[in-house]
């Protein structure tokens, strides 16, 4: 039953993520990796770990995805691809790269030892629990875990910074033009 | 799992599917008559007694409308909208706990937070262990089906609706998550079931006043109804992202919108308004126990428990109508600015306030308590700071103009 599951989502993801590469249209492209991010969710499912299935979903799926629209249809950039390729040799680079990335994934899975066996009875019932994986994250891998909000946080800031510049210098010619206004309304 | 299991699963998505569209049947005739008390008129009366057969009418109507698609529509994501605004707004319901009917006749297990003996509860589809993550999950991913039929259509207006949706419903979803990760915290578990045992004695509503208001305002921005029904606005974007739709696929975006409307309340009543418990229903159970046995008890708790959870829904519901009937549109930057700058900082000071509240007050009630006050004290602050100065700029100066005569 898991193995027919899996068979089918992964050719699912397989599908998604070709046509995405494939497909000429970006809001279509988005729809195929939409697609890809949800059967990638549904072998998260597979390997017992319910939480990061939610966290692909609500991240990768409701929120980057939404934003890769947004702008796309924003700029109406979804034809963009027709244009002819500005770099020659661009395509065929990134083909091989790709097959040496899959050549090198490949060699390190083969080289691999047995995969590791899905924990079972006990263990089982905890794994992937998302109260054992904050506990993880709290006292194991705090370090990186506080960086990384460190990091967001700057973002953050950036983005209130960056706009608040913008809205000042406009707030100000705006002010400007009130007091322009006036002064013209009072000489008439 | 057996075979019998996987039946009642079967007939389980069956019914609850089948359920939210009949009620979304029927909530348009709820809102039509409402919204016609409210404006003082009459409202629709003629099909059946009370306008009972109204819906039915009009399902029938809308399944012999001609269906159209647009010339230069993108043909596969035209037909493809619809499905995807209504498959997330069905999947939702199927970790909320309509009550608690055990069919072993377990039903003490209801009450037990660590229930010794797996509870077979048949009103709810699947309890999870992430259950609050799967809810939040679940709508991010109902933005899709308005942005793309927004695009597909290939109309500037439904396009302006489209983008439009896709800015309003994420900035909300901070402010809605955060509301809710306030709760998750308070209960310490992500199990909808959990959330709803664990508020014994005490309803969500007062340990998360301040998480309750701010989860109201941004759940009914996220089913963009009417303040903040921008995606639809129909006096500047004709009917927005649905202008080019007909037929039955209008009608699944309507439907959409009202059993989204219908889950948020279902939801809003599971964190903070005890779910389907009330008061006496224990004793109610151990009385009928004592008349009849455990499996009358366990069914008794069951339909009890199905009742106060629909009660309290529609009790929401009511509200949401009453909220439609009073409010105007907000302007597009206001909407903007109560969402990024009051909704979502309150909803972040309310994580804070939860956190050192449980921490430092070990009495789980005076804590409670003290967080009822803290989030009053704050929402009436937060008023005071965003009363609206006079503009001053934009004031026509009419003395100035006499005294220069």
């Amino acid at each position: 039953m898991d193995t027919l599951i899996f068979i089918i989502t992964a050719a699912i993801a397989l599908i998604g993520a070709v046509a995405m590469v494939v497909a000429r249209n970006a809001i279509h492209s988005a729809l195929f990796l939409l697609l890809n991010f949800g059967a990638v969710a549904v072998l998260f499912l597979l390997l017992y770990s319910p939480f990061l299935f939610a966290i692909q979903l609500t991240v990768y799926a409701g929120a980057i995805m939404v934003l890769f629209l947004f702008v796309v249809m924003l700029l109406g950039a979804e034809r963009i691809e027709d244009a002819p390729d500005q770099i020659a040799w661009q395509r065929p680079l990134g083909i091989g790269l790709g097959v040496v990335l899959m050549l090198v994934a490949m060699a390190t899975a083969l080289r691999a030892s047995a995969f590791a066996p899905p924990p079972g009875g006990e263990a089982l019932a905890t794994f992937g629990d998302p109260a054992a994986l904050a506990a993880l994250l709290f006292t194991h891998y705090l370090l990186p875990f506080q960086i990384t909000g460190i990091i967001l946080l700057v973002a953050v800031i950036g983005v209130v910074v960056l706009n608040q510049r913008g809205r000042h210098r406009s707030e100000e010619a705006g002010r400007e033009d009130a007091r322009t206004r006036r002064r013209e309304d009072a000489r008439r | 799992m057996d075979w019998i299991a996987l039946l009642i699963l079967i007939i389980q998505c069956f019914v609850i599917a089948l359920g939210v569209t009949t009620a979304f049947a029927y909530l348009t005739l709820f809102e039509r008559r409402l919204l016609a008390r409210f404006q003082n008129r009459i409202g629709p009366n003629r099909a059946g007694p009370n306008g009972f057969l109204q819906p039915v009418a009009d399902a029938v109507k809308l399944f012999f409308k001609e269906d159209v698609v647009p010339s230069a529509a993108n043909r596969a994501v035209y037909l493809l909208a619809p499905a995807m605004a209504v498959i997330p707004a069905i999947i939702i319901w199927a970790v909320i706990p309509f009550g608690c009917l055990d069919i072993r006749g377990n039903w003490q297990a209801c009450f037990e937070p660590q229930a010794t003996t797996p509870l077979q509860n048949i009103l709810q589809v699947a309890e999870i262990n992430i259950g609050v993550l799967y809810l939040l999950a679940v709508t991010s991913i109902g933005v899709y089906g308005i942005t793309l039929a927004g695009w597909a259509s290939n109309n500037k207006y439904s396009m302006l609706g489209g983008i439009r949706s896709a800015a309003h419903l994420v900035s909300y979803e901070l402010a809605l998550a955060c509301a809710v990760l306030a709760v998750v915290m308070t209960y310490g578990t992500f199990s909808t079931h959990q959330i709803v045992v664990a508020q014994a004695g005490l309803w969500g509503i007062v340990p998360q006043f301040l998480a309750f208001v701010i989860f109201m305002i941004a759940a009914t921005a996220e089913v963009v109804r009417l303040p903040f029904d921008l995606v639809e606005a129909e006096q500047e974007l004709v009917g927005g992202y649905n202008t080019e739709y007909g037929s039955m696929k209008f009608a699944l975006f309507f439907m959409t919108e009202y059993i989204k409307l219908i889950a948020v309340s279902a939801i809003a009543v599971i964190f903070f308004m005890g779910g389907w418990r009330f008061p006496g229903l224990y004793t109610l159970g151990a009385g009928v126990e004592n008349l009849a046995g455990p499996m009358a008890a366990s069914i008794a708790v069951g339909l009890a428990s199905l009742g106060a959870f629909l009660l309290k829904l529609v009790a929401f519901l009511f509200l949401s109508v009453w909220i439609r009937a009073s409010w105007p549109r907000m302007r597009y930057d206001r909407l903007m600015d109560l969402g990024w700058k009051w909704l979502l900082p309150l909803a972040l000071l309310n994580i804070v306030y939860t956190a050192v509240a449980f921490v430092l007050i070990p009495n789980e009630t005076l804590a409670s308590f003290v967080l009822l006050a803290l989030g009053v004290l704050t929402l009436v602050i937060a008023m005071g700071i965003n009363r609206v100065p006079k503009p001053v700029d934009n004031v026509t100066y009419v003395k100035d103009l006499k005294e220069m005569g």
